[in-house]
């Protein structure tokens, strides 16, 4: 019987073109007016590293003040970077499966072919540690090992870009890159890679884009860089220089391991703690143990990626939805209404309640998934103005439709339009055979 | 095939109660062509709706093909209206949206048959009405007679055991008002049963047996069945197959 109901509804749509319009188009705008701002939503919210969020953990030690918290509105909150010590200690302790101690900071980089100027690169100065952990892709070779990190070897991992700017696209692996003066190796070459929100660090922006290098940290210290986004101390160093901030309490890297599970975070957690407790005895740490081991999705919760704003305005926008859903509720209403003595014939010569109430819903839900793709229409014109509005920022990068939201904004359009069908096609069920026989 | 046992029937409304029908008593018996005639308000229609499941009845019995439709619910009063009775209406109540055949098609639907078998007793329902050659026409493009015939034709397709019509010709001028009238008897006379209410008396007349109505009871019991009507009734052809 659906293919007959889908008939009748087609027929029936088709004969009074302006109400099916009116109700197409009330459907269509709300969904692009939520879908829209629901995209920009999801891709604010979205954990790339969802597959291993109980693996991957962001290390937070609390080094600060003992009267005055690192974050005065959340006392309970310990520093959102390390020092350097912890990192290099932490990560020569092993206890993990693996570690990524890093900073970003920049390089120039000086092609060898002449028409290429020299420009400055954004770089990670981190540990063989994070390519396994957030498994950025590799087009060709590979991150490098710890011998490399160790020996603060020149090797360097470059992105898809730099090596299409530089090598023409070809496997550069082995080849050298002068950045800063000083030849690398390429040891790797990602392919296109832009995790959104940059989950590993947040603290720069977390829609920025990935470094389009990556050396080993050594290089970094022994280069005596820093991080060139947030730098944090609560005291002035008593040895102003570059070793005195590396003895420091002062904060500017990040920290990341990979454990097995939630038990062996457990047991990281506990030799963290161990860790803290061995080193107040050297006079540091002197708040009370706070520890923590987030999982990737608690840190985007903890980092508040996805701002009060932005959820505010998905509310809105669903509440107009909500709106040209009353809309069609009415004009439903009408046009169901309008069919009384069809509905009539059709019960005396045998249709019962529920065929009724299929055959009416069936047109519901075909007005709605009509209104869902012209939505999917309108959703992609918002997305191009918010991309078109904020060229050049991180709305820019978030306003993209992706097929999870293309299937969300169909199912929603369907869903919402049956509901909005639910009361018109009750009462069309409610038609009395008997008097609407005689009256026609 | 229709019996009623001291029926009533009664509108409730907060202020006033309305006997519509009280100890209302009819049998038309297998093969029968009954005119039930009336003045307005004598309840002619309120018996027609009960007779075809259409209201429910708030005291008394009705056996329906030797079945009491007492308590039955909607799912059970559909399917008994959809394969025993057939609905001819004063204004021939097709959809405009759909062809002939579509409209014919309308009860069958119901029915769950497959397309075969529809095609087959759509075309030979709008052949014995005299309209195969327009099944793809739609209604506006017919006269009031023709769009009677496919009224008859849709509540034929369905082979019924009854045949309730309400006022068929009342909105025909008398040329195609007897053209639907002859079509009628022809189909009693291949042995469906028919219950018409007319306010016509002639066309009363030309049916086997007349019940008349006042105040929802039955005054006027003409049992004994018109030579015309009995001969058909003898003759009755069995063209139409059972269900």
């Amino acid at each position: 019987m659906m293919g007959y109901y889908l008939r009748l509804a087609i027929i029936s749509l088709r004969r009074n073109r302006i109400l099916t319009a009116l109700m197409v188009a009330a459907i269509a705008l709300g969904i692009g007016m939520s879908m829209t701002s629901m995209t920009v939503l999801h891709m604010m919210s979205a954990n790339p590293l969802s597959h291993k969020d109980e693996q991957v953990r962001r290390v937070q030690l609390d080094n600060w003040d003992a009267n005055d918290p690192w974050d005065e509105d959340n006392p309970s909150e310990p520093p959102d970077l390390m020092t350097y010590q912890d990192v290099r200690n932490l990560v020569a302790a092993h206890k993990a499966e693996h570690e990524a101690g890093f900073f970003p900071n920049v390089l120039s980089l000086e092609p060898a072919q002449r028409e290429i100027k020299p420009y400055m690169v954004e770089a990670l100065f981190t540990t063989h540690g994070f390519f396994p952990i957030f498994e950025p892709p590799f087009k060709y070779g590979g991150g490098w090992s710890q011998a490399e990190d160790d020996n603060a070897a020149r090797v360097a991992v470059i992105d898809q870009e730099t090596n299409e700017k530089i090598f023409g696209g070809e496997n550069s692996v082995g080849r050298k890159i002068r950045l800063s003066g000083e030849d690398y190796t390429v040891v790797g070459v990602l392919e296109k890679w832009h995790p959104t929100p940059l989950v590993y660090h947040i603290a720069a922006g977390a829609f920025n884009d990935p470094q389009a290098v990556f050396v080993p940290m050594s290089i970094g210290i022994e280069k005596e860089l820093v991080s060139g986004s947030n730098n944090s101390c609560y005291e002035d160093r008593s040895d102003p220089g570059y070793q005195g901030l590396l003895g420091s309490e002062c904060i500017w890297m990040d920290l990341w391991v990979q454990v097995k599970d939630d038990a062996d975070a457990q047991r990281y957690l506990s030799f963290l703690n161990n860790y803290v407790n061995e080193q107040k005895k050297n006079g540091r740490f002197p708040r009370p143990i706070n520890n923590k081991l987030r999982s990737v999705s608690e840190w985007l919760v903890a980092e508040k990626v996805v701002s009060r704003d932005a959820r505010t305005q998905v509310w809105l926008a669903f509440a107009f939805f909500a709106v040209c859903l009353i809309n069609t509720v009415g004009l439903l209403l009408a046009k169901f209404m309008g069919k009384s003595s069809e509905i009539g014939l059709r019960r005396a010569v045998g249709a019962s309640k529920p065929a009724v109430f299929a055959q009416y819903l069936t047109e519901s839900g075909l007005v709605g998934l009509a209104g869902g793709v012209i939505g999917l229409v309108f959703t992609g014109l918002g997305l191009l103005a918010l991309r078109k509005l904020y060229a050049g920022t991180s709305i820019e990068k978030l306003a993209q439709l992706d097929w999870t939201m293309v299937g969300l904004s169909l199912l929603i359009a369907l869903v919402a339009s049956l509901i909005a069908g639910l009361y018109p096609t009750w009462r069309a069920c409610q038609v009395q055979p008997a008097t609407q026989l005689k009256t026609q | 095939m229709l019996k009623m046992t001291h029926l009533s029937k009664v509108y409730r409304t907060h202020m006033i109660e309305t006997h519509a029908l009280r100890g209302f008593d009819i049998h038309v018996r297998e093969g029968e062509f009954v005119a039930v005639t009336g003045p307005s308000g004598s309840g002619k229609t309120t018996f027609l709706n009960i007779a075809g499941l259409l209201e429910d009845f708030s005291d008394g019995d009705y056996l329906l093909d030797g079945v009491s439709v007492k308590g039955l619910d909607d799912n059970a009063r559909s399917r008994l209206r959809n394969e025993k009775i057939g609905f001819i209406f004063q204004g021939f109540n097709l959809i405009p949206d759909l062809n002939l055949f579509d409209n014919v098609d309308v009860p069958l639907r119901y029915r769950g048959m497959n397309a075969a078998e529809r095609k087959q007793r759509i075309e030979h329902a709008l052949g014995r009405v005299g309209l195969m050659s327009r099944m793809k026409h739609y209604p506006s493009e017919l006269s009031g007679g023709q769009q009677q015939r496919v009224a008859i034709a849709r509540a034929l397709a369905g082979s019924p055991r009854l045949l309730l019509a309400d006022e068929p010709t009342g909105n025909l001028d008398s040329l195609m008002a007897r053209g639907v009238m002859e079509l009628l008897e022809e189909i009693h006379a291949q042995g469906t049963t028919i219950v018409m209410v007319t306010h016509d008396p002639e066309l009363a007349a030309r049916a086997q047996r007349n019940v008349h109505i006042i105040d929802g009871q039955v005054t006027d019991l003409d049992d004994a069945p018109r030579l015309g009507g009995e001969l058909a009734a003898a003759t009755a052809a069995t063209t139409v197959p059972a269900n």
